[in-house]
């Protein structure tokens, strides 16, 4: 594969959550609100990133039958770092995230990426892998957020957008049910109904 | 009657599935039937009931600022928390990897109805949130992080097997061929979490 696929097919045809449906969790429960969702994306993309060229770097001398655990080991290394960072520099937003942090451990997208490109592939490309898959990630987190908060609450990065447009006062109300979980599962649900009519190959 | 109320709140108001989309990728993947979700569903809640105490007593008398005075009132001011995710996730390979040796030896019946699906658990999110979850909540005793552990587990299992027997109706209808499969399972999954957040609010 071209180095400039291994960055753009995650965006589209190939994307984390939108095709490869991996990385739900943390996608549907950290989108209330655009602040918590970017500082999640970068997040998720740093671990990615780096463990995909540390686990690239160590792939010949991984025994496969533990390839799990040091994988586990790796990752969960890199996850304690981020959130040490996190709680150190954003303490008000590493409180919002709450478990969720912790939980890129499990993401799905790091352990997939892991197994399926960065045990097979040299250091380079799997950094460009992870970075592709990071950011194809982090799009639908922004999109999300911000999709959720403005709607939700009227505000944009805690701005209050709609006030100030004047919007309250010719009789406009917030749709509570926006920051509510279930509705991000809908708007996933949504997303995925526009992307695959637009890419018809992806229907099932 | 503390018992009997967390057993009651953790499956139906902080459902692992409705309220935090905890253990969403195997929910997804794994709910085209109902016999294969129920296998899940057990096998999850069996998990969380060994490893959610096994890891709360790590976090009382390891881990906590201050745990550490039963071996020598020496080391009463180390904290050892920032380790708790390594810690937790070795834990889950470990008990699960045991988990898997047990039942193929002494119920093979069993293990065959798992099959693949206990090795995945190491890496679902809905068994490490689980711990997580316990640490943030400070249950007072063992018997309270009991009764959290196995009301999770069967909870998210009621809402696996819920979506599998939608899934299987689905088959039936007419969908638009872009929103079929995992569009439509997200849409679905947001109404269902329409429904539990019927739940909330209610004091027990």
């Amino acid at each position: 594969m071209k180095n400039t696929d291994l960055i753009k097919l995650p965006f589209s045809k190939n994307n984390p959550i939108l095709v490869q449906v991996l990385g739900i969790c943390s996608c549907l429960a950290v989108t209330a609100q655009l602040k918590p969702a970017v500082v999640m994306a970068l997040s998720v993309t740093v671990v990615v990133v780096l463990a995909n060229v540390i686990i690239s770097l160590l792939r010949n001398t991984i025994p496969p039958r533990i390839r799990i655990i040091v994988q586990l080991v790796v990752v969960s290394t890199l996850v304690v770092l981020v959130d040490q960072v996190l709680k150190a520099y954003m303490y008000d937003v590493s409180k919002q995230l709450s478990v969720f942090v912790g939980l890129i451990i499990t993401n799905c997208i790091v352990m997939g990426r892991l197994e399926a490109f960065a045990m097979v592939q040299k250091p380079w490309a799997s950094f460009l892998d992870g970075l592709g898959n990071g950011l194809g990630y982090s799009v639908i987190l922004i999109v999300l957020g911000f999709v959720r908060e403005l709607f939700g609450s009227g505000t944009l990065w805690g701005y209050p957008v709609l006030e100030k447009l004047g919007l309250y006062n010719i009789g406009y109300e917030n749709n509570g049910l926006m920051i509510m979980p279930p509705m991000a599962l809908i708007l996933v649900g949504i997303i995925i109904w526009i992307h695959r009519s637009r890419n018809k190959e992806l229907c099932e | 009657m503390e018992y009997v109320n967390i057993f009651i709140k953790s499956i139906f108001i902080d459902n692992m599935i409705f309220a935090f989309f905890l253990g969403m990728c195997s929910y997804l993947a794994v709910s085209k039937t109902v016999k294969t979700s129920l296998g899940l569903g057990v096998a999850v809640t069996f998990v969380l009931l060994i490893t959610v105490p096994v890891n709360y007593l790590l976090d009382k008398y390891i881990l906590q600022a201050g745990a550490l005075s039963w071996v020598s009132p020496a080391l009463a001011d180390v904290d050892l928390s920032f380790l708790s995710l390594i810690l937790f996730i070795a834990v889950i390979a470990a008990i699960v990897q045991i988990v898997e040796m047990v039942i193929e030896k002494y119920s093979p019946a069993l293990y065959n109805a798992l099959g693949i699906f206990l090795p995945l658990i190491a890496v679902n999110c809905a068994v490490l949130g689980g711990s997580l979850f316990m640490q943030q909540r400070g249950y007072a005793n063992i018997g309270e992080v009991t009764c959290f552990a196995l009301g999770s587990g069967i909870g998210w299992l009621l809402a696996i097997v819920g979506i599998a027997a939608i899934r299987e109706k689905l088959r039936y209808s007419a969908i638009p061929p872009a929103l079929k499969g995992v569009g439509i399972t997200f849409i679905i999954t947001g109404l269902m979490g329409i429904a539990f957040m019927s739940f909330m609010g209610i004091k027990i």
